[in-house]
């Protein structure tokens, strides 16, 4: 079928339109929009005494001033908690503007809006603010002893406190089983803070309209239809009279699933106030300070074994530093703990979290969202259990496996969702095989010896992971086929680079049978589809690719009904081919499918050639019949959506050979290899770039970067010259291979891939540069400067 | 990450140049290439009163090239620089040292000379001009002085520039016969400012042993530390030349502090290694230049 794109490496549609300037991000909208700027806390916890804007007043071009006292109604009250958890007794938010009390540095605390963006902030460099400052609360061990708090009704700062045991066989607790055990290890692990850093940062543009009393916000968001609700709710409007739309975004990996930020409140707020048109364009060094941040765990780690190194039994503590406030409740932690468990099957679990607050940026979730922590944790076990017993690394993972055969796997969990932690179907021995094939696993000793014989250091890693994805509750989708014979496709969630607008063609174009120039897809618009989630947890593909699956569904068999009564022929021996309905095997019997939409819709008017043309198909009207039958709609479009009973589980294993410098401690990765299984792909070049951004990103938790906070708060590296995220330049080639285990829960067989690249990087060079060193790796990232101390302590 | 306000002030001519520095006095600053510049005043780290932008002044882009070295002008682009043959084969450091510097898009931007006046002890260019012993020319309306590489870079981010002076040009010597060089750097990501950098020029004697070497470090004091190892290195061949004892009489030299990026002992370690790599480069390329 010339119309089968589902499958294939379509060259992304958005490319041309996003590399030749002609995107349009938050900032290139608003040109004649009044600009907000925001004095933000210098102090990591402080009281605010006094604010005095009086030097500000003078300056030109000055529209407004607010502080947290100008907020009326719900805007004066925190934030919402998104996801509450029964084990998060203690969740805090912030308030849009700071109340009385700063709990990190770059909260905001004055708003300011003015002709534009430089006077704003010259109007923000003369507004005093006066703070009694409080003993701040950085990093974990100094929360958790608890002497001072970051909020003072948290006792101890421990937020949320969450335990989930899975017993082994016999009933056996996970202490049991360890203590039971041939062999047991004990050991402690560090993983460092990093965060999105989009190369977009966060954006607010607000239009009220006065005669309408309606407000349009274009948010750089993951989620505009639940920023339009929260906006409508803060602001006390009908939801009707607000839209939201997310323009081209450069990029999320999470941070703008959060929301609403406070900036996403307080823009249309005072667009609204003023009516004028108001703007805020994050900087850089706001995004570092006053955005979120991710992974910083300290995780102490039990575990009992076998002579094959089979875990008996696993107990894992985890803190995790959640900063100042939980808006987006305890999902990163419950991820890692769940997600921990990977491709094995353990005896018995036992995982416990503490989620700890610290005076320092808020914690949600950054692409991966725990996983890479909980792959950090069980890789690192799985390489000492090796290295303990002397056996092969893979040969222990593989000893672990849950096999194909024991699909569906009920891992006994609760996973983010709510919902059983059941996986859907994998094939975890054949993706270790082919990655040992792809890397050339078995010949690496040689490899090794002779780079060893040269005077040059290798190693060489693996890492597993297995990953939630496509987590409900639902996504929907929506397809419209007009009289010109164009397949308009909206759903709700929105986009940040992924090639959606291709994706979602793709898979229209395949079940439609038209020509994918012919369909256009919108996302993100609330406009177009009001009912969505959003983009995140690598889910878009599988939630909103299959509802407009779906929704193509239900207008093709509409479309072969009305084509049957206009062709005399029977529906089920119709077909759809580059827009044509035929008969099968008869193509002269065939009507165009923007001949069905015109017929579609029993329009008196003939306002152009099309609907002329129709009228040769009309059958004779009935008079005893209405023109649209009962049940029917006029037009040829369908709305669906998806729902699914639970996440499906998608896998990758990786490895990665690294060289060591001798002297320097530099690392290099010298190869990169990937098996990853996100069951049937819809577009194989896709799937490979969501994969390299991944493991790029990966590549810099595991190498270079960290948020580096002194201990009054300070964050040192809120700049690019100094978080080191990685170029081009240190992302190594990746080598690829897919596997494809359908996923049996949704009909198009498909599995998120969004995530993957990134989770198990940090496990991998850990491993890689072990077997190079010799040196037990606990802690990532690790930096040439680190190596060399770990070798003096060798 | 907006400017505080400043004067734009766009001189046509040299004495324009000078007449408005001395009139803005300390409050002047001068934008050449402005990849320094700009990034502080859009974080408000900066904030002169008057910008003096020198682009529109002509014959401040000159590369001259001859036996005796490069002088460089205030408006020669770190990529014209790294790109001139003549300037290359008068003095290859700094086709050595430009590579390392930065990116392409900043290479193209930046100039050598906005380099030396902005006297980053972690930048390369400082550490050439003070390893090559070169000098800096200074004009103000009073007339022109020419400052050694020695008395120049006075403290980190602080050089002998007086408010009303603009550094119209830079001066690299040539090395004598049987010469070499080379620059050996970890920084790390690529391109980024040296964790710890390493200059170096070897000359050998007409027997092609060490008659002298030297090195000058960036990213491990105030200012680029040079290091006299004609004593550890020779007076022998350089395949037994004593690399080794020259990068511990480097490390023995260097006070380096620890950062967010490295601790100190590892600079300090990391600065013997590179010595030794890039003095064993610069003898090579000395034995080269005889063969």
């Amino acid at each position: 079928m010339t119309t089968r794109l589902f499958g294939e490496p379509v060259r992304r549609r958005e490319d041309a339109r996003l590399i030749t300037g002609q995107g349009r991000y938050l900032d290139d909208l608003g040109g004649g929009a009044l600009a907000a700027a925001f004095v933000r806390s210098p102090h990591a916890h402080a009281r605010i005494l006094d604010i005095d804007v009086s030097a500000a007043l003078d300056v030109e071009g000055l529209v407004a001033i607010y502080t947290w006292e100008d907020l009326p109604g719900a805007l004066a009250e925190p934030l919402p908690l998104l996801i509450p958890h029964p084990a998060l007794t203690h969740g805090r938010t912030a308030y849009p503007l700071a109340r009385e009390i700063v709990r990190h540095v770059g909260e905001p605390v004055v708003m300011v809006v003015a002709r534009d963006r430089y006077l704003a902030e010259d109007a923000c460099a003369l507004i005093r603010v006066d703070y009694e400052i409080l003993k701040p609360v950085v990093g974990i061990e100094e929360a958790v002893r608890g002497v001072h708090l970051v909020h003072e009704d948290v006792p101890g700062n421990i937020g949320a406190h969450l335990v989930q045991e899975v017993p082994g066989p016999g009933g056996l607790t996970a202490r049991e089983a360890i203590d039971a055990a041939p062999h047991t290890l004990e050991f402690r692990l560090d993983v460092e803070r990093s965060a999105c850093t989009p190369l977009e940062g966060k954006g607010v543009y607000a239009r009220w309209d006065a005669d309408d009393g309606s407000l349009r916000v274009y948010s750089s968001t993951q989620t505009s239809t639940s920023v339009r609700m929260a906006i409508a709710a803060k602001l006390g409007l009908p939801l009707p009279k607000v839209e939201v739309i997310a323009p081209d975004v450069g990029g999320g990996f999470g941070v703008k699933i959060v929301h609403p930020w406070p900036e996403e409140v307080l823009v249309p707020w005072a667009a609204r106030l003023l009516n004028r048109e108001v703007k805020w364009t994050e900087d850089r060094r706001e995004h570092f300070v006053s955005s979120s941040h991710e992974r910083g765990q300290v995780q102490h780690v039990r575990a009992g074994f076998d002579d094959e190194g089979r875990v008996l039994g696993l107990e894992v503590e985890i803190l995790h530093d959640h900063g100042a406030y939980t808006p987006y409740g305890i999902i990163v932690p419950i991820i890692t703990s769940t997600q921990l468990l990977g491709p094995y099957k353990v005896g018995a679990y036992r995982v416990e979290f503490s989620s700890i607050y610290t005076n320092t940026v808020q914690v949600t979730p950054y692409r991966g969202a725990g996983r890479p922590q909980g792959v950090f944790c069980m890789e690192r076990t799985m390489d000492r259990i090796a290295a303990h017993l002397g056996r092969d690394r893979t040969a222990v993972r593989a000893a672990n496996f849950i096999q194909p055969h024991e699909f569906p796997y009920d891992q006994g969990m609760t996973f983010q969702d709510g919902r059983p932690l059941i996986y859907d179907s994998g094939d975890y021995p054949e993706a270790l095989r082919m990655l040992k094939e792809l890397i050339g696993w078995d010949s690496f000793p040689e490899t090794k010896a002779r780079a060893a014989a040269e005077g040059r250091r290798i190693g060489i890693g693996v890492g597993c992971y297995v990953e939630g994805t496509g987590v409900g509750p639902y996504e929907g989708g929506h397809v419209q086929v007009t009289s010109d014979g164009r397949v308009h496709v909206s759903t709700g969630l929105t986009s940040q680079g992924q090639g959606h607008e291709t994706v979602f063609a793709q898979i229209a174009a395949t079940e439609l049978g038209v020509p994918i120039e012919k369909v256009s897809v919108v996302t993100g618009d609330t406009r177009r589809f009001g009912y969505a989630v959003g983009t995140f947890a690598s889910r878009a593909a599988v939630m909103s690719g299959n509802a407009i699956a779906l929704a193509c569904r239900k207008v093709r068999e509409k479309a072969l009904r009305i084509a049957a009564e206009a062709l005399e022929a029977d529906p089920r021996d119709l077909e759809i081919t580059d827009g044509m309905v035929h008969v099968a095997g008869v193509p002269s019997a065939s009507i165009p499918l923007a001949t069905v939409a015109v017929l579609s819709n029993p329009l008196r008017y003939a306002f152009d050639e099309e609907a002329k043309r129709a009228t040769q198909f009309a059958g004779p009207a009935s008079d005893d019949r209405p023109p649209v039958a009962e049940g029917e709609e006029p037009g040829l479009e369908g709305r669906d959506y998806y729902s699914p009973v639970r996440s499906t589980f998608a896998a990758g294993m990786h490895a990665a050979i690294v060289e060591t410098d001798l002297d320097t401690a530099e690392i290099r990765i010298l190869r990169y290899a990937v098996v990853h299984d996100c069951g049937k792909l819809i577009n194989p070049m896709i799937v490979e770039g969501q994969i390299h951004g991944g493991v790029a990103q990966g590549v810099g938790g595991a190498l270079y970067e960290k948020m580096v906070y002194d201990e009054h708060g300070q964050l040192l590296n809120a700049s690019f010259m100094d978080f080191l995220m990685p170029y081009a330049t240190e992302v190594p080639r990746i080598e690829t291979a897919h596997l494809e285990t359908p996923s049996p829960l949704n009909p198009l067989g498909i599995k998120g891939a969004g995530e993957a690249g990134v989770i198990p990087v940090s496990a991998v060079i850990a491993s890689a540069v072990e077997d190079a060193e010799g040196i037990t790796i606990a802690r990532m990232p690790v930096s040439p400067s680190d190596l060399h101390h770990l070798r003096l302590e060798r | 990450m907006k400017p505080p306000p400043f004067g734009y002030h766009g001189p046509a001519t040299l004495g324009e140049a000078l007449d408005v520095l001395a009139e803005a006095g300390p409050d002047g600053k001068v934008l050449a290439g402005g990849q320094s510049l700009i990034p502080l005043l859009n974080m408000r780290l900066a904030a002169p009163a008057h910008i003096v932008d020198v682009n529109r002044v002509p014959g401040l882009d000159g590369i001259e090239a001859g036996p005796s070295g490069v002088r460089v002008g205030a408006l020669a682009r770190h990529a014209a620089v790294e790109r001139s043959p003549e300037a290359a084969a008068a003095q290859p450091l700094l086709r050595q040292a430009l590579r390392l510097v930065a990116h392409p898009v900043i290479r193209n931007r930046g100039t050598v000379v906005g380099s030396l006046v902005h006297a980053d002890p972690a930048a390369e260019m400082p550490a050439v001009l003070a390893l090559l012993g070169g000098s800096v020319r200074l004009a103000s309306r009073g007339g022109e002085r020419e400052v050694p590489a020695s008395e120049f870079f006075t403290g980190p981010m602080e050089s002998a520039l007086r408010p009303g002076e603009l550094a119209v040009s830079a001066f690299f010597p040539a090395l004598p016969r049987r010469s070499g060089t080379a620059f050996h750097e970890v920084a790390r990501r690529h391109g980024d400012y040296a964790v710890a950098g390493v200059a170096a020029a070897v000359t050998l004697d007409e027997d092609l042993r060490i008659a002298a070497a030297r090195v000058a470090c960036v990213s491990v004091g105030p200012v680029p530390v040079v290091v006299d190892v004609t004593a550890a290195c020779g007076p022998r061949p350089a395949a037994s030349a004593g690399w080794e004892a020259a990068a511990e009489a480097v490390r023995d030299r260097i006070d380096p502090e620890g950062d967010i990026h490295a601790t100190a002992d590892y600079r300090r370690h990391l600065t013997g290694v590179l010595a030794a790599r890039a003095l064993r480069d610069a003898a090579s390329a000395a034995r080269g230049e005889e063969s």
